[in-house]
């Protein structure tokens, strides 16, 4: 006897591929989860065992990919009318919302309890209360509920380094914080420069984006009035341990760049984006990114950099925050 | 009866049932990981077992370290 059935489809949810439960976690999040907490883990002070660290890391990004597939089970029904989610694996039909939410609810339990075995406690209710913020207070409370959806949301994206930080140290410091507040304060002009040539969409689905509430004019001046805000944060983090003259150089020209995005995409009407097809926002979206991904990378080498005596010694004078 | 003929359905179980398979087989590779490191991390597994031992008072440590 077969449970196939004449009527069955290939679009009959439960009948996914392994690679649709895969597309439910949000790999590509995830792999900003991945380098951001190796970041905060490799350039912590102290020791942590190779196989602890692999399984720390990973342990994170299943954390991240659970709140992810949490957050499809609770969207589906406004990312069926966006055009950018409508192909994800709940509204294309290929995975059941039970399922989703049973595969979200079950990595949560596994990756918070085997980071906290991994590493330590701390560092795993830091990941339980990620996973609580994305899934709870983001997806089910905010994203419908406020345009500062993304400002409050973003944390959630900001804690991995910081886990990162604590599954070696066991405490947050200053530099975990600011690491936090590089992507927390980072992660609304990146959205809303999305959300500005991607209008129709979130419009569609009725989500309160900036956009939609407040008119794009006042879009652009929280795209600036943010970026502004992000600058010190970005810049402060050259004067601690995880800083140095090679991170503060390209800090200062990252974010001179940035400023300047944000300066001309406050200064553009909309008839003129409209006109160029929003080049100047997808230019500053995609800028963002290699923003974000440059001052981790950045981070990453001075850790590098210090093992040389000299420049250690050098970089030991602009390490003044240290001092705090 | 038994089932002669493949469907598409049965691909993508076996698929499925694969990547479960290798996603559990990493899984028991990265606990008994973990083990080895934590085991051979070694002397705070060495935990209270009714007795004093003064190797694993810190506080006697430090001490005979001075």
């Amino acid at each position: 006897m077969s449970d196939i059935r004449a009527d069955m489809t290939l679009a009959d949810p439960g009948e996914a591929r392994f690679g649709d439960f895969v597309a439910l976690l949000k790999p590509r999040v995830m792999s900003l989860v991945i380098f951001t907490a190796l970041v905060g883990l490799l350039v912590a002070p102290g020791y942590l065992h190779p196989v602890e660290a692999l399984a720390a890391i990973i342990f994170i990004a299943l954390g991240a990919g659970a709140s992810g597939a949490l957050n499809m089970w609770w969207d589906a029904d406004i990312d069926r009318l966006m055009k950018r989610t409508a192909k994800r694996p709940i509204p294309a039909g290929k995975v059941s919302p039970q399922d989703a939410m049973a595969i979200g609810v079950a990595l949560s339990g596994i990756s918070v309890v085997m980071l906290w075995l991994a590493t330590n406690a701390l560092a795993g209710f830091l990941l339980a209360f990620t996973i609580f913020f994305y899934a709870v207070i983001y997806s089910m409370w905010l994203k419908r509920a406020t345009p500062q959806n993304i400002v409050i949301g973003g944390a959630a994206g900001a804690f991995p380094p910081m886990i990162g930080w604590v599954a070696v140290t066991g405490s947050i410091s200053l530099e975990a914080c600011l690491m936090f507040m590089l992507i927390f304060m980072w992660t609304p002009p990146h959205f809303w420069a999305l959300a500005l040539f991607m209008k129709s969409d979130y419009h569609k689905a009725r989500v309160p984006m900036l956009t939609v509430t407040h008119g794009r004019k006042a879009t652009r001046n929280h795209i600036l009035v943010y970026t502004v805000a992000l600058v010190p944060f970005a810049l402060a983090a050259g004067f601690t341990s995880i800083g140095g003259p090679v991170y503060l150089a390209l800090a200062l020209v990252l974010n001179a760049m940035f400023l300047q995005g944000a300066w001309a995409i406050w200064r553009r009407g909309e008839a003129q984006a409209e006109a160029d097809g929003y080049a100047t926002e997808k230019r500053v979206f995609k800028f963002s990114l290699a923003y974000l991904f440059l001052h981790f990378s950045a981070i990453l080498l001075e850790k590098g950099l210090v093992q040389i005596p000299a420049y250690a010694d050098f970089a030991a004078t602009l390490k003044i925050l240290e001092l705090f | 009866m038994a089932i002669t003929r493949e469907h598409e359905l049965h691909k993508r179980r076996s698929g499925r049932n694969v990547g479960l398979a290798l996603t559990l087989i990493c899984f028991i590779a990265l606990v008994f990981g973990l083990t080895i490191a934590k085991v051979s991390g070694g002397s705070t597994l060495q935990a209270f077992d009714h007795s004093y031992r003064p190797s694993l008072d810190p506080d006697h440590v430090r001490f005979q370290q001075r």
